[in-house]
């Protein structure tokens, strides 16, 4: 039988699943049953479970274990995220692969604690200073918080770059029945760059991000942006719900696309032909799908918890070919169905 | 079979979410799409808690429910917030120990039940939450006795297992009263 359980503990669970054995966190709502199922288990499977002093002290274990070669992760909501965005970048310059959890809140500033979707910009433009990207997961249900960890971690080895998972409170605090994952114990992937004891068999390893001769530091950046180029190419993830014959495509990610899903339903009782195209990584940013999907509907909805922070990714994946409108709710407010149904018959009305 | 869309609200330290868990499992063990959302942050302490469970046979859309059509209420400010929200037509259970109100809408089914006081009778006291689970699966004739008692299995933690047999039989004496 499948186990209920919250979006936060699935996540958790997944991670040590994965073989993930080093947590390195700071309290925060609302992403805490993390940190707490972590703090339960890890001593339990012989890893290491350490509440820092700060998420700067946090997000820096997270780049020294990545640098000896080991799974790591750490948890935080959005403030938090913003304090570990030195150490992103750091480690997005050092090449290192590791897990980021972020379960939004509202903001900006310390905000509020309910969900949101509005640290978009922050995770998929700018997580801290510098040249770089970092893969982004966004999961819809309590069954895709567990499926994207091993995926994360898979895809961050196998490229060198951080990966984060973008949930919000509702996801991480609902519960919804789950599968559990297979257990994974040993390390996915050999890890010949780590910095984890030479034996004297081989040269030093050296982890870094300080290049301070500019042609080195630039050759760096464009060779890391080669790999991007081969991320964007192969490891888009996108969902299609009622395409077929959609003539109205909403694009909406996590929690927002449930909501969205939920007006589809009641928008096609009323013969409206509308679908949903679901990001499930928001960078890479599924252009190929919303591309080929958008250039053949009357309207694009966006539907976010933010203030349209996705509006103009999709604008540039259909080329400014189809109109982009755009509903969201704010500040730790949800979406209902009937606001987005309204929006939905609002807009087949005027393209009639 | 029609989408059950279940608030239960009350204070915080009645077992709201407990009783949406009960329930949310017996979704589960039924081969239900489930999903269970709670009120979290500065509100549970002392303050009103709620949580919403979605039982349905379509994979869950969106787990907040602006409109439920099952209303399970242990305290008059969920009482005065929420009562006007629900779903014309659907069900509400009332723990009348601790709300001395009536509902003033003619267009819903309402089961005012003292669950505090049969459980404190009872020497169960503080199972009133199940009390009213025990009344709502009884009248909605959604699942059986049995059913219950395994989801209560599922959901009482193995360091309470002397809660295990007041649980059900706060379910019995709720399904019970009339």
């Amino acid at each position: 039988m499948k186990v209920l359980m919250k979006g936060n503990e699935a996540l958790a669970h997944a991670a040590v699943s994965a073989g993930c054995r080093h947590f390195f966190g700071y309290p925060i709502t609302p992403q805490t049953e993390i940190s707490a199922y972590m703090a339960k288990t890890m001593p339990k499977v012989g890893g290491t479970y350490l509440q820092a002093e700060s998420e700067i002290a946090a997000i820096n274990m997270v780049l020294g274990a990545a640098a000896a070669g080991v799974r790591a992760m750490t948890s935080s909501s959005s403030p938090g995220i913003s304090l570990k965005a030195e150490g992103i970048s750091y480690m997005a310059g050092s090449d290192l692969p590791a897990l980021i959890v972020n379960v939004q809140r509202g903001g900006p500033g310390l905000g509020g604690i309910q969900p949101s979707q509005s640290d978009y910009w922050q995770a998929t433009k700018a997580t801290g200073h510098g040249d770089f990207q970092i893969l982004v997961y966004a999961p819809s249900t309590v069954q895709e918080m567990m499926d994207m960890v091993g995926h994360a971690f898979d895809t961050a080895e196998k490229y060198r770059v951080p990966a984060m998972i973008l949930a919000d409170g509702m996801l991480g605090q609902m519960m919804e029945p789950v599968t559990l994952p297979e257990e994974k114990t040993a390390e996915a992937s050999s890890k010949p760059w780590a910095a984890c004891g030479h034996d004297n068999k081989r040269e030093h390893n050296v982890i870094n991000s300080l290049y301070l001769t500019p042609n080195k530091l630039e050759d760096l950046v464009l060779e890391r942006y080669a790999r991007y180029q081969k991320i964007q190419e192969t490891e888009q993830m996108a969902e299609e719900y009622k395409m077929e014959d959609a003539e109205m495509m909403i694009v909406a990610y996590g929690a927002s696309a449930r909501v969205a899903r939920g007006a589809i339903m009641q928008a096609r009782e009323k013969g409206i032909k509308v679908g949903l195209v679901r990001p499930i990584s928001l960078w890479p940013f599924p252009v190929d799908a919303v591309r080929s999907n958008g250039q053949k509907v009357k309207d694009i909805l966006v539907v976010e918890m933010n203030m349209g922070q996705m509006v103009d990714d999709v604008r540039l994946a259909v080329e400014c070919r189809t109109p982009v409108h755009f509903l969201g709710r704010t500040g730790g407010m949800i979406p209902s169905p009937i606001e987005v149904l309204k929006k939905i018959e609002e807009l087949a009305s005027k393209s009639k | 079979m029609k989408d059950l869309n279940v608030l239960f609200a009350g204070f915080g330290g009645q077992g709201i979410l407990f009783a949406g868990k009960v329930a949310a499992y017996v979704g589960l063990l039924m081969n239900k799409e489930i999903s269970w959302l709670p009120s979290y942050g500065p509100e549970m302490r002392g303050g009103t808690a709620n949580c919403t469970v979605c039982i349905s046979d379509e994979e869950i859309g969106a787990p907040n429910v602006p409109n439920p059509n099952v209303f399970v209420v242990m305290n008059l400010p969920s009482f005065d917030k929420f009562i006007a929200d629900v779903e014309s037509g659907g069900t509400v259970v009332i723990d009348s120990s601790l709300i001395d109100k009536k509902v003033e809408r003619d267009d819903l089914n309402v089961f005012y039940v003292p669950a505090s006081e049969i459980a404190e009778k009872n020497n169960i006291s503080g199972l009133a939450n199940i009390v009213l689970v025990g009344k709502l699966f009884h009248e909605m004739k959604f699942a059986s006795m049995e059913m219950l008692d395994k989801a209560i299995e599922y959901c009482v933690p193995k360091s309470k297992e002397k809660m295990l047999d007041m649980n059900k039989q706060a379910a019995r004496l709720g399904a019970c009263f009339a």
